[in-house]
């Protein structure tokens, strides 16, 4: 089933599923197994322009929308999530700079994150700061025309791979929340180092580290916005990032549908496909039945989105929980499929269903953010 | 010029439609309309039941060829020795110089390549033209195009054969370019139309889905490239005979043989038989390997079988084997006597590359993999399993079945 | 100013992964082949692209041409979705059934009309038609150098190049003066996917069609009347294939085919 598309729109999709076919899919397996961050492979899709849908044209993007994003972003998961994840990480870490960034910042970083040619990530998890996002521990001094950063972020995507971090750090821990700042550090300032690279479930193709900040010097000019408003950087990027979640679940659950369908038209048991068999058949319809209301709802947000309406936080939170839920579902379904050759590495959809957990789990628990779907409806009422 | 339908016989059966690969018929009020994407292959004349389509308005100029006379080949060296597809055509050569009665000739260009020229006599040559001279130790082509159109407008062959090796295959189109001739690549069958007397070149395109024959028009000598391989090399005779007359040694002078190629290195890939066409024994790997250490068991085997390891695109795209062992459209169309493919699927690339092979083994986990469709035998197994059991019986062990 | 114009020559073929051969009437059947770019060419467009993207003293422009009837538009606009500068199409009825001779005249006559091409770059061979005589013969007619199977282009400027070229048992490294031409094997690269940018363009550019009365060719140097070699007869070949599928246990199997290869005189 094909939405109605522009003609730019299915230039995107086509690219995308190209890079998918001619470059992904044949090296996935090993990519997981070796846990390989491909530069070859992101270079391919900075070369084809994809990155430049994160950004504005004004700075070198073609930033159009949100709708564009999450159809590349679909598109690549259903290939791959870790490269997938590394692309829209990359997105993540600069949305902070579309958001609140002046001027000045949004010239400097933006045209070579559109390029391709640097890469983005976002520093907002702590050990002890995780959906407790306000409990940061990361302190940021001020010391004349620089900040002194000090503290350890947790599970950083394209941490160490790359050059340009949005950090959320304390800058006046009495004041909790409000004492939040978001600031840009780049790789390669002194005392800005990396943990190691964390040993992963699923998208193991992408690359998770700690940044590691020691009496780290960094310029004032790099704080986003003013001091204080992190929370609301962090929130306000969240809203925009999490349909973008959501469509990485589609695509992950439409890879493992097409797998599971192919699979149970030439597996033969009892002398016959098992496709012909009622009970796969029904398994079948109810994972491209889930697949596309969840589709319909991430596609539904990012157009509210795009359409420039502010109150998006509940519509992005439950388009970013029922894709998750509705992906894990279907990629087991997808291995149940399989049966016994499901569970080999041989084939690619165990790799689907480790994959598939953490979009239930990062850019906000499901949990939390079924909180947050409630407060805003008890607040704001159910329309 | 023009491709016509005849309204009158045409019935719209649609035959002609299916087969244009180029979609250059429709069907229109019943009758076959050829558009402009037609490129005159003339599939759909040959399909056609009632003949109801032709080519028109082509002009035919009645030139006079009879001062050309005689088959010529031309014997490639590699070193200081003929590759063997030139005695391969002498020996094709022979047979329609007979059906044309007419002199079979050869002329063999490079350095120090008497010895092994000489053999050619062996397989019923009349006549060999021997340009030996340092000159030619190098694959200048331009050089060698200069001394083969020598030779060409010298003696005026009426058919001038060669092999369609890498080196053949572009030096060879330079040649019938000077001439102003036509050249049939990659042919893969030769005749003569004995009423005609003209050679009738048979060869595969479209990845050897389709035999297309092709005759050279106006222009003279009928000009061939062959693929090593196809054509039966065949001695006739114990020894060169009496060949002392039969030799003309044409001398060059070395001052008008000066390459506009100036070769700086000439490599090979050490330790690794890379010339895979050469050798009558290939033994490939395609995907279903799995890793590049995997091709060591298929070196063991082909080394038993003195032959020599091949790959598919797949297990070349993957880094597990170098580009040269790539056998297919996109790598080295091959012919040895025997091919083993090892888990290879066999897509059409593929058997493009392999499928005239003389005898060809698949193992493979699928049994429906179309490789199984070109293959002589089958075994639907592990390779993993089946080769290192193969090569322990290779090395005379008893196998505890 | 444009110090390299490099000259991609690219053609439009049926995709033959599809090709199915009808049983009864022994005829291919052409039902869902999509018209294609030469997959061949691919790597030529790619590597003269990387030589404009890689020369950072002169600068190079790249432009794609093919001879076919008009719906090789698309080829072109592939082409420039790939980052391609411009493209031309030569295309006109009477340069259909040319052999390689006649096609070699064509875009000989083109390369000379668009002035000062310094290289021209095709693939090593057509999909459809096999032969990779194109190259060579085109060479001539411009009397310049060819250097075929190249794998690796290692310097290039305005006056010279240095070129490896992959024969069946060896690489060979040429130095040549330019304008030259050159045919590319798949080594050398790997074909980039489009981008978006590029797709946009393609989607909007005008592309000029150049027709024999603009490359002031004659009727009878084009197309089949300027062919020296003529198409008489096409034809499937008859396969009769038997195969002899091996059974039994992995060690039988062996043992089987040992047997087999002991018959056929091949140990």
């Amino acid at each position: 089933m094909r939405y109605l598309l522009t003609e730019e729109q299915q230039m995107i999709v086509d690219i995308c599923r190209q890079i998918v076919e001619e470059r992904i899919i044949p090296v996935r397996a090993e990519l997981d197994e070796k846990e390989i961050f491909s530069w070859e492979i992101i270079n391919e899709i900075a070369r084809s322009d994809l990155f430049r849908l994160f950004v504005p044209e004004e700075y070198e993007g073609m930033g159009t929308g949100i709708f564009e994003i999450c159809l590349a972003t679909e598109e690549l998961s259903r290939g791959d999530l870790g490269i997938a994840t590394s692309f829209a990480a990359s997105g993540l870490g600069l949305i902070p700079i579309l958001v609140a960034g002046n001027e000045e910042q949004k010239k400097k970083y933006l045209p070579q994150l559109a390029s391709g040619k640097k890469l983005a990530a976002f520093g907002l998890t702590e050990s002890e700061a995780g959906s407790d996002a306000g409990n940061i521990k990361t302190t940021a001094k001020r010391d004349g025309d620089y900040y002194i950063l000090n503290g350890t972020k947790q599970w950083i995507s394209n941490g160490g791979e790359a050059d340009i971090y949005t950090v959320f750090v304390m800058t006046n821990p009495q004041k909790g929340i409000r004492g939040a700042s978001a600031i840009i550090v780049e790789k390669g300032t002194p005392g800005f180092e990396f943990g190691k690279k964390e040993n992963k479930l699923g998208m193991r193709s992408s690359v998770t580290r700690e940044l590691i900040f020691t009496d780290c010097r960094v310029s004032k000019e790099n704080i986003l916005g003013s001091e204080g408003m992190g929370f609301i950087i962090a929130m306000r990027t969240f809203d925009q990032s999490r349909p973008v979640i959501g469509a990485q679940a589609v695509g992950i659950a439409q890879g493992a549908l097409e797998e599971a369908l192919n699979y149970s038209k030439v597996r033969k048991q009892f002398g016959a496909a098992i496709s012909s068999f009622q009970a796969i058949q029904h398994m079948l319809a109810d994972m491209a039945t889930n697949i596309e209301a969840a589709r319909a709802l991430v596609y539904h947000t990012a157009k509210v989105i795009d359409s420039g309406e502010k109150n998006i936080t509940r519509l992005s939170s439950m388009s970013k929980i029922f894709a998750s839920d509705m992906a894990m579902k279907v990629t087991t379904d997808a291995i149940q499929i399989f049966g016994g050759y499901g569970f080999m590495k041989e084939y690619p959809v165990e790799k689907m269903m480790r994959d598939a957990k953490i979009t239930q789990i990062y850019e906000g628990t499901n949990q939390i953010l079924r909180n947050v779907v409630a407060l805003d409806m008890i607040k704001r009422g159910v329309v | 010029m023009e491709i016509k339908v005849n309204k009158e016989t045409c019935t719209g059966c649609n035959l002609c439609k299916k087969v244009c690969l180029y979609d250059a018929i429709e069907i229109v009020d019943g009758k076959a309309v050829i558009n402009e994407n037609c490129i005159f292959c003339g599939a759909c004349i040959e399909v056609c039941k009632l003949n109801s389509i032709e080519i028109t308005g082509l002009k035919e100029e009645q030139k006079d060829f009879s001062d050309y006379s005689g088959v010529c080949v031309y014997l490639e060296a590699n070193g200081d020795r003929i590759a063997d597809v030139g005695f391969e055509l002498v020996s094709e050569g022979r047979k329609l110089a007979d059906q044309l009665d007419v002199k079979l000739s050869a002329v063999a260009v490079g350095s120090s390549i008497e010895k092994s020229a000489l053999e050619a006599f062996q397989y019923g040559l009349d006549k060999l033209y021997l340009i030996d001279s340092p000159v030619f130790s190098d694959n200048l082509d331009d050089i060698f195009a200069k001394a083969l159109v020598q030779v060409i407008t010298r003696y005026k062959p009426e058919i001038f054969l060669a092999g369609a090796t890498w080196f053949g295959r572009t030096l060879i189109p330079k040649v019938a370019a000077i001439l102003k001739t036509g050249l049939t690549a990659d042919c893969t069958g030769l005749e003569i139309d004995k009423e005609k007397k003209i050679l009738l070149q048979t060869r595969p395109t479209f990845g050897g889905n389709i035999l297309a024959t092709i005759i050279t028009r106006n222009a003279r000598p009928q000009m061939a490239t062959v693929r090593p391989h196809v054509m039966e090399k065949k001695k006739i005779a114990q020894d060169k005979g009496d060949y002392k007359d039969r030799i003309e040694y044409i001398d060059i002078d070395e001052k008008n043989f000066k390459s506009k190629y100036k070769l700086l290195d000439t490599e090979k890939e050490l330790n690794e038989n890379i010339n895979i066409t050469d050798y009558d024994v290939i033994v490939s790997g395609g995907r279903g390997l799995g890793g590049s250490e995997k091709f060591s068991m298929l070196k063991e085997l082909a080394g038993l079988l003195r032959g020599v390891v091949g790959a598919s695109r797949a297990a070349v795209d993957s880094g597990w084997i170098s580009y040269p062992h790539q056998v297919g459209q996109t790598g080295k169309t091959v012919n040895p006597k025997l091919y083993i493919a090892c888990g290879i699927s066999g897509a059409i690339q593929h058997l493009a590359g392999m499928q005239t092979s003389d005898i060809i083994i698949a193992i493979n986990k699928d049994p429906n993999a179309p490789i199984f469709k070109v293959a002589n035998y089958g075994i639907v197994g592990d390779i993993f399993e089946v080769v290192p059991m193969l090569i322990k019986r290779l090395k005379n062990k008893i196998l505890l079945v | 100013m444009i110090q390299i114009k490099i000259a991609v020559c690219i053609k439009q073929v049926p995709g033959t992964t599809e090709i199915k051969i009808d049983p009864e009437t022994n005829t291919l059947i052409r039902e869902g082949i999509e018209n294609i770019i030469n997959p061949f060419d691919a790597y030529a467009i790619e590597e003269g692209v990387r030589i404009r993207e890689r020369s950072s003293s002169e600068e190079v422009e790249v432009i794609a041409l093919t001879m076919g009837p008009p719906q090789s538009k698309e080829i072109l606009k592939e082409a420039i979705s790939v980052g391609v500068d411009r493209a031309i199409l030569l295309s006109d009825r009477a340069f259909a059934g040319a052999d390689t001779w006649a096609t070699s005249n064509t875009l000989a006559k083109a390369i000379n009309k668009i002035e000062d091409c310094r290289l021209i770059i095709l693939g090593k061979q057509t999909l459809d038609g096999d032969t990779g005589q194109v190259g060579p013969e085109l060479a001539q007619r411009l009397n310049i150098p060819f250097i075929g199977y190249a794998s690796s282009i290692l310097e290039i400027n305005r006056n010279k190049m240095k070129v490896k070229r992959l024969m069946e048992d060896r690489y060979e490294t040429f130095e040549i003066n330019l304008p030259a031409a050159i045919s590319v094997v798949k080594d050398i690269n790997t074909p980039r996917v489009p981008s978006l940018r590029g797709k946009m363009k393609a989607k909007s550019v005008e592309i000029p069609v150049w027709d024999a009365n603009q490359l002031g060719a004659d009727e009878d140097e084009v197309g089949l009347s300027g062919s020296y070699t003529q198409v008489v007869k096409i034809f499937t070949p008859k396969i009769k294939h038997e195969i002899k599928m091996i059974e039994g246990s992995p060690g039988e199997q062996v043992e089987k085919l040992y047997k087999e290869l002991k018959e056929l005189n091949v140990i």
